[in-house]
């Protein structure tokens, strides 16, 4: 049998949440005098466990704070999980808050080679994809402009084009699909769906059913750092509209 | 240790990046550019000859060329502390970055000493330009032998500490922002403790404080880079076996540090 793509394997964090946040020498040693060093243990996944095969796509639902983008953090490798393992099998290319790498004062040009350098690719390698991103991302007259003047909207498209160009085993979104305008929207769709024909394994967070259903295969639901459901992407999504209808109406 | 190799190795275009960014953006936006790194030296060291030549600068015996003395001594200092310093800031700088994407974080501090080294070589010609225009127009004590071409085994040293010091200032600044002040204050101090502009031997000091001054792994880096430059002689083997330990040492407990707290960063940044 092939070897999944992504395995989480009974995965807890654990978050040490100070009432307030210590960062300086100088309050660490008033409050370790004043024994005021409070740790409160707050538990933000409790032992998930989910394996995603190759091709596979998974749509991850659940409200604010049940702990998906601490998961997508997990499975980016950013986030160490305090129980538990994560296992990757390929590059992994996450667009989550598109152009986050981006060095502001560093031209669009430039920021292309240090983005792809930080996904782990050399100078050549995105030398051959650079006019592919280019070209795609529609900033010709402005790809000698540092970042720093770029609109949030021309950033993203930038973002997009880079993490989507270099070929990704597998794709971490995380609501990025709704970035730009009408048109970019449209095009970075259907980019991502030609990147499904092609086999992609796509880790999909989203609110949005709509999307879930349309894009994704499998999904979990989330729920205060637990899985509390999985299943087909349309099974899920039904459990999910249930339960914020639920709430709604209750209240 | 290997994996860590490995990784270093799969990683090597970000760091070529990183250094390559540093270095460009660091005169993109002056107009004098890159002269700043010739300029820079250049005046502290006017400065100092103004300031201090006549307290310290008489004793050609033991200084040979008191300009040259002090910009040697300078530009190894200054070497240490912008690169600590960058390196220690690289970790929260980077916050942006590391909360989203997986990057070995050691490559960040890494990156930033070696960019300070490149800076640095660069501003190594007005030193150049210095021994050039004391031997050619002038009578100077000063004497060039084949031994300035072991130059590069302090500076080897010195980029070794550097990176050790780094490593360490990186780790601390994540949990402690405040220790930017005081390295500030550190510098400072260590700007009088390191043989710049006067000479510990010549000092008369009694043997205690003597010693001290001499503990300082900066002492004897910037002595062995005077032998080669200044002296023209073979270095006291002594400073060798004490700095390439103390910069080893360092590497080593920066390393085991960052190592053990890497994980939490993410959460303080």
């Amino acid at each position: 049998m092939e070897k999944p793509a992504v395995k989480v394997d009974n995965v807890s964090v654990m978050f040490n949440l100070n009432k307030e946040q210590i960062d300086n020498i100088k309050e660490y040693f008033i409050k370790l005098l004043k024994r005021q060093l409070h740790f409160n243990e707050f538990w933000a996944l409790q032992e998930v466990s989910f394996t995603i095969e190759k091709g596979e796509r998974l749509g991850v639902l659940g409200l604010n704070g049940a702990g998906k983008s601490t998961l997508l953090k997990v499975v980016a490798g950013v986030l160490k999980p305090s129980m538990g393992t994560v296992m990757v099998d390929g590059v992994i290319a996450p667009l989550l808050e598109l152009g986050a790498g981006f060095d502001q004062n560093y031209s669009g040009k430039e920021n292309i080679f240090l983005y792809g350098a930080t996904m782990g690719y050399s100078r050549k390698y995105i030398q051959e994809k650079y006019d592919e991103i280019l070209d795609f991302s529609e900033l010709h007259d402005f790809i000698d402009v540092p970042v720093k003047n770029y609109s949030s909207g021309m950033r993203a498209r930038l973002g997009f084009s880079i993490a989507t160009a270099v070929n990704p085993e597998v794709l971490i979104v995380d609501e990025v699909l709704s970035v730009g305008d009408a048109k970019f929207r449209k095009k970075s769709e259907a980019k991502i769906v030609s990147m499904f024909e092609k086999g992609i394994t796509v880790l999909f967070v989203s609110h949005n059913t709509d999307q879930v259903r349309r894009l994704c295969n499998k999904a979990i639901l989330l729920d205060k750092g637990k899985v509390i459901a999985s299943g087909t992407a349309n099974e899920v999504c039904d459990i999910y509209d249930e339960k914020v209808n639920g709430r709604n109406k209750s209240n | 240790m290997k994996g860590m190799l490995k990784n270093l190795y799969k990683y090597r275009f970000l760091l070529q990046e990183i250094v390559r960014k540093n270095v460009k953006l660091q005169y993109r936006n002056s107009v004098l550019g890159i002269f700043w790194t010739f300029l820079q030296p250049l005046m502290t060291t006017i400065v100092l000859v103004l300031v201090f030549g006549n307290i310290f600068g008489r004793n050609l015996g033991a200084l040979v060329n008191y300009p040259i003395y002090l910009l040697c001594g300078r530009l190894l200092y200054e070497f240490f502390t912008q690169s600590t310093k960058r390196a220690m800031r690289s970790i929260t700088l980077s916050a942006s970055v590391i909360k989203k994407v997986y990057v070995p974080k050691y490559i960040y501090p890494l990156s930033n000493v070696m960019s300070s080294f490149v800076t640095f070589a660069i501003s190594l010609l007005v030193l150049v330009a210095f021994l050039a225009y004391y031997l050619i127009f002038t009578d100077t004590l000063l004497r060039l032998t084949p031994y300035i071409l072991l130059v590069f085994v302090p500076l080897i040293i010195l980029l070794i500490l550097c990176i050790g010091i780094g490593l360490i200032l990186s780790t601390l600044e994540v949990f402690f922002r405040d220790i930017e002040y005081l390295y500030d204050v550190f510098c400072m101090l260590l700007f009088y403790l390191t043989p710049i502009f006067y000479s510990v031997e010549t000092l008369k000091l009694s043997k205690p404080i003597a010693m001290a001054l001499m503990a300082n792994p900066l002492y004897s880096i910037v002595s062995m880079f005077r032998s080669c430059v200044l002296y023209g002689e073979m270095w006291n083997w002594n400073w060798f076996y004490y700095s390439l330990g103390f910069a080893v040492l360092s590497v080593v407990v920066g390393s085991l540090l960052f190592w053990r707290k890497q994980d939490k960063f993410i959460l303080h940044i």
